[in-house]
Formats: C-alpha cells, structure tokens, sequence
C-alpha cells in the first residue's frame, strides 16, 4: 500500500458513516495528500468508488485484506 | 459545475421513517449537495430536542422480527400493551449492534454540514407544539419556503 498521510478507522461503522467521516477527515488535508480509509461495511467498496466519482477526490487504491477495506483516496 | 440541490420533505415520526431523510441529506452534504429538509406533520418529532421515537410491528408485514416471530406470530397480537416498546428496544439494539448511527449524531451531522432544517409552522401550530421543543437552528416556515429551494433542485424526495 502506497504512502498516505492520515489514517481513518472506520470498522465497524456501517452506512453512510463512513463516508461522512471520510468526508471530515479529507477537509482537514491539503490538495494532493492522502487519507488512508479502513473500513469493514461490505457497501463502502461501491460507496467509496461513488463518493470519488462525485466529489473528485481521486480513489488511488480499493483492496480487501484480512477481512477488511482499504481505500487510499487523494485530496483534489 | 454548479453545485447540485437535494429536497426531502420528511412526514413520518416513527423511529425507522426518521432514517432515512437524515441518511440521505447527510451523505449528500458529503458529495457536495446543497441540502435541505422540510418537516412536516409527524416528521416533526424528528426534529425535537429529547427523541423519543418507536417502531410498531403493528400492520407492518415487511418488519422482521425475533425469533421468526413475523412468520407465525399472529397479527392482533402485535397490538398488545408492550409490544410497541419491546419492539423498539430491539431495534435500537440491533442498530447499535450493527455500528448503525444513532439518529443524533446523524442529525447532528447533518447540521455541521449546513443541511438546512425546516420545520412547517402549520403543523407546529396545528398540533398546539411549543417551538422551545425543538432544536436550536432550524427555520420555521411554510410550503412556499419549500418551493423556492424545491423548485430550483435536482433531486426531490417526499419521505
């Protein structure tokens, strides 16, 4: 998994949650830093490839491990 | 791009109706939308201070229930004294279970994300409510207030 800048842990939140919180957490990042998003809803795979989509922010990254979603999302 | 506009109006104030208008606005705040909820009868009690909303198996087939219970259990009896509660409980329950957010923080989310909360000064007056019941930042208004945002929106729902 490549570099990324912060770290959000969303397990065990399911949705929209996630997304909401990802939302906060990239507003505190400068343009072209990298939030790393851990995330156990099986929705968020499809939720987080949409929010991209829609926001801009760029999805870099979307793998499952060891039972869990990662998301490397870069700030527009 | 101009930024996009969502309109609910949220009309029902049972504890699984109150999901879905904050669900919606709060993740389309999160994609950039312009939000706002108009509240009006029932939905009202969504925008109280102190939440006390249920849910009732009460003519309500499609609510999965313990046990089975919505297959065999019979229908007259989900009216007994308790069920409503009993019923309410479990959801909560199986809510936080679930990392479902409780409708608070959702609301509370939604307000930190500038969704603008409406609540229909008929309904209030209707039903004899007191404005101090409600939360701190909302707007009372009437239906041409709705349609003046409404009808400027890309996506309009009625809950």
């Amino acid at each position: 998994m490549a570099d990324f800048d912060l770290e959000l842990d969303a397990s065990g939140l399911n949705c929209p949650l996630p997304i909401l919180r990802a939302k906060k957490s990239l507003s505190g990042l400068e343009a072209g830093q990298v939030l790393h998003i851990i995330a156990t809803d099986p929705g968020s795979v499809k939720d987080f490839e949409a929010f991209a989509k829609q926001t801009g922010n760029e999805l870099m990254e979307s793998k499952e491990e060891g039972g869990k979603f990662h998301f490397l999302i870069k700030k527009a | 791009m101009e930024q996009k506009k969502l309109a609910i109006i949220a009309t029902k104030g049972s504890l699984d109706w109150a999901y879905p208008p904050f669900i919606l606005a709060s993740t389309a705040s999160a994609l950039g939308y312009e939000t706002e909820i108009f509240f009006t009868f029932y939905g009202l009690q969504l925008l109280k201070k102190r939440l006390s909303l249920e849910v009732t198996p009460l003519g309500n087939p499609g609510m999965p229930m313990p046990m089975g219970m919505d297959k065999w259990f019979p229908v007259a009896l989900t009216a007994l004294p308790g069920m409503q509660s009993m019923m309410t409980y479990m959801m909560k329950k199986k809510m936080a279970d679930k990392g479902v957010a409780g409708l608070e923080e959702l609301r509370e989310l939604c307000q930190e994300a500038e969704v603008r909360l409406i609540a229909c000064q008929m309904t209030v007056d209707l039903f004899d409510m007191n404005p101090t019941d409600f939360i701190d930042g909302i707007e009372f208004a009437g239906a041409a207030r709705f349609f003046e945002f409404a009808g400027e929106s890309d996506i309009c729902l009625y809950i």
